[in-house]
């Protein structure tokens, strides 16, 4: 089973990530157990999702922003936001805004092209869980988290820009 | 001088750790190539043509000679004993060894400087006029401005990875001397008639190969909203635009492609949503930052120096240095003086370390140990007392930093082009070389009066060759160094009510040894149409076009020898 980065452990994940078919073809979707599908399955079949056994959260690809499950929040207990390669950045504001402007408290798990590099800034977004990529030592990645610890902006973790703290202190 | 608190201090040490261990595990083969990339660029470390090349904030241009020392330190200790200032306010090293680099980071550290986000896409350096703090036409301090902005950037986590660069200057006086127009983002301070600070918001200018001139989609932002506002339209932008096409990747295209109306309305709509949220600014927090700016303690000096006047009248050669190098103050009795760094026979912009350390003597002792350094590539002392001044020149001669040609055709914006830089198509330091070689006689230069000259080594645009009165630009044909030469651009409202604009090319390119005759078929066109010695070339480019001087350049007109005509012109 995948290794998963969840709340700073390292701990098994039993999530199946479903991935469209070929030419944007719905897979099916299995009857039981805890899954995570794309945003266009949840869509199209989101009230028959809601009465299978097992969990059902779903996955934003990069471009696929906070705004299209807004609605569905309270129904996701998992929201997993895709970077389609590190250096795209789009998942940091998707995840700020499901966080910020949408009060989502499910959790919001990084898949994608996930190094330990990374880890610093997608927590600050407001993302708890990280499947990281292939080949990434995640006991290693593990001390990402203590990296930077000083920080000017607010953010999901810490809501008061510095500026505030500051006065407050 | 601001003056870091603990955090600040915390901050940069622990970046300096971070990229150690970053650098470790790929020189120990635990981090691709690509992804170290990447990393490094977010630090200001490139590889180029021969060796590293590692960049170096001076946020917004302003350092202290401690600092200078230190620059002139690492470029003895880990380089090739001289560094390059560039455009952008920042100094660049051309030779560290990449193993050496967090070693000069921590070195850095040690003055309260880095090299963080000084590359790779994410907010850069925040850039101003260099006159901030000492201008006449202040508005407001920009410095304070643009650090309130640097420590908000200053990685935030959700602009790490935006689609390109973000360039964002400040410009804080009447006057824009900070090419805020061509930016990213361009902040201008406004005074309301209630005396209420605000910015105007001028978005999606930039150079590179496809210019733009930014469009204002905000007129008044009260200065409460700066941070959320940015944090909305870098928001929209880290959203929106574009990542499959790396050249229409800058948020000048998302506007462009958007319209400046919806862009606006997107900006306004996001900014909404976080208006009066945690971001907002507070007055505590601009007055602690404004504290933590150290500031000369001016002594009480007559306006005028009678000493000075009567040296003036006397040496023709200090007259011109002071004609062109000392500007204005806002504090009776001092000046800002330009050192240049465009003595001809050096590369623009470069300084050795024996330089560095005796500008940094010069700062301590004739300019409160304050620098600046402007984004024509030449160092500032801001604060000199006019009783210092033929001094200072006397000391700045020997320093080789006294070329009396601020504004003038030989201080010439130049990017490192293809001596240094592997994208270059072209060389561009000789050929700024050989015009200032061929006006070489101070009198005519004086005659041909202001005058923006840049060169870039390819479309990228570094040396800001759109926005130069004449802007050079090297080209590639079948393997061969061309130059391709424009008019007509301006960098922006350096004079109020001349905003910025594009320079047009005159056609075809030119063999880099015929460039010092066309520039000179340009100032001859020029001089020939000019109504006094008040319409200077831009002017006059403006005025008649582009047409008259491509005809006398490319022949059309009667072209009388180039040479007995500047004899002409400065007898
Ligand atoms: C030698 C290493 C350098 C490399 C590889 C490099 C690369 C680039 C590239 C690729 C662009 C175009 C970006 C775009 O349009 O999206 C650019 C723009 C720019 N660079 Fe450089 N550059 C280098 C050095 C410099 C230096 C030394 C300066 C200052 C003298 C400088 C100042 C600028 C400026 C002002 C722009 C302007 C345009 C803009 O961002 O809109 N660069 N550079
Ligand atoms: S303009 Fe081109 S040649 Fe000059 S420094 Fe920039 S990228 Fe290099």
């Amino acid at each position: 089973m995948a290794k998963l980065i969840r709340n700073r452990r390292v701990v098994a994940d039993n999530w199946l990530l479903l991935e469209l078919g070929a030419g944007g073809a719905l897979p099916p979707v299995p009857a039981e157990g805890d899954v995570i599908v794309p945003l266009t399955v949840w869509l199209a079949r989101r009230d028959a999702l809601a009465v299978r056994l097992g969990q059902t959260g779903v996955w934003l690809d990069s471009n696929e922003g906070a705004e299209t499950v807004a609605a569905d929040l309270r129904r996701l207990p998992l929201i997993a936001v895709r970077f389609a390669a590190f250096t795209d950045g789009r998942g940091y504001s998707t995840a700020r805004l499901l966080r910020e402007r949408y009060g989502y408290s499910g959790e919001i798990r990084a898949i994608g092209d996930v190094g330990r590099d990374h880890l610093l800034n997608m927590q600050r977004c407001g993302i708890d869980a990280f499947a990281l990529r292939e080949g990434e030592d995640a006991e290693g990645a593990l001390q990402a988290f203590e990296e930077l610890p000083a920080s000017y902006q607010a953010s999901v973790v810490e809501p008061q820009p510095l500026f505030r703290r500051r006065v407050a202190g | 001088m601001y003056i870091y608190d603990e955090i600040d201090q915390k901050i940069v040490d622990q970046r300096v750790e971070q990229f150690r261990g970053q650098t470790q595990r790929f020189l120990a083969g635990k981090l691709s190539e690509d992804e170290f990339r990447a990393l490094r660029l977010r630090n200001g470390l490139y590889v180029q043509r021969y060796a590293p090349m590692l960049r170096v904030a001076v946020p917004y241009g302003l350092l202290s000679s401690k600092q200078m020392r230190m620059f002139a330190h690492i470029a003895r200790k880990y380089d090739r004993d001289y560094g390059h200032f560039s455009t952008r306010q920042n100094i660049q090293y051309n030779w560290p060894k990449l193993e050496e680099v967090p070693d000069i980071l921590a070195d850095l550290a040690t003055v309260q400087m880095h090299a963080i986000q000084t590359s790779g896409n994410c907010v850069r350096n925040i850039t101003t006029d260099h006159f901030a703090g000492v201008a006449r036409d202040e508005i407001v301090d920009s410095f304070v401005w643009c650090e309130i902005i640097r420590q908000w950037s200053t990685f935030h986590p959700e602009f790490n990875w935006l689609p390109r660069k973000f360039k964002i200057a400040v410009n804080g006086a009447t006057s824009d001397r900070a090419a805020t127009e061509v930016h990213d983002i361009g902040l201008h301070a406004v005074r309301a008639d209630d005396g209420a600070v605000g910015f105007r918001v001028v978005i999606g200018g930039g150079l590179g190969r496809a210019p733009m001139v930014g469009h204002t989609i905000r007129e008044f932002l009260p200065w409460q909203h700066l941070l959320t506002y940015l944090e909305a339209a870098l928001r929209i932008y880290n959203r929106h635009g574009r990542r499959d096409n790396i050249h229409k990747a800058r948020i000048k295209f998302v506007v462009k492609e958007h319209g400046v109306q919806r862009f606006r309305e997107e900006v306004e709509a996001e900014w909404l949503q976080l208006k009066d949220g945690p971001n907002t600014l507070i007055q505590a927090e601009v007055d602690r930052i404004e504290r933590r700016f150290t500031r000369p303690a001016y002594a009480k000096l007559p306006g005028r120096d009678a000493a000075l006047d009567a040296l003036l009248a006397a040496d023709t050669a200090f007259r011109h240095w002071h004609m062109r190098n000392v500007h204005p103050h806002k504090v009776p009795g001092y000046a800002a003086v330009t050192l240049s760094l465009k003595q001809t026979g050096v590369p623009p912009g470069d300084a050795t370390s024996a330089q560095l350390d005796a500008v940094a003597d010069l700062a301590d002792r004739y300019s409160f140990g304050e620098l600046r350094v402007s984004h024509e590539q030449n160092l500032i002392l801001a604060d000199v007392a006019l009783t210092d001044l033929h001094a200072l020149w006397g000391e700045a001669k020997k320093l080789g930093m006294a070329t009396p040609n601020i504004g003038l055709l030989t201080n010439i914006i130049c990017c490192p082009g293809g001596d240094f830089c592997s994208l270059a198509n072209a060389k561009s330091i000789p050929v700024a070389q050989s015009i200032q070689e061929r006006f070489d006689n101070l009198d005519y230069l004086h005659d041909i009066g202001e005058i923006d000259l840049n060169i870039s080594g390819c479309m990228n645009a570094c040396g800001h060759h759109h926005v130069g009165h004449i802007g050079i630009l090297g080209v590639d044909k079948g393997g061969e160094e061309w130059y391709q030469i424009e008019i007509g651009g301006n960098q922006g409202e350096v004079r109020p009510g001349m905003r910025a604009s594009l320079g047009k090319v005159i056609g075809p390119s030119f063999a880099r040894a015929e460039v010092p005759d066309v520039i000179e078929r340009l100032i001859e066109c020029y001089l020939e149409n000019r109504d006094s010695e008040a319409e200077r070339f831009i002017d006059v480019a403006h005025r008649i076009g582009t047409e008259p001087f491509k005809d006398h350049v490319y022949g059309k007109a009667d072209p009388q020898s180039p040479r007995r005509r500047r004899q002409l012109a400065a007898s």
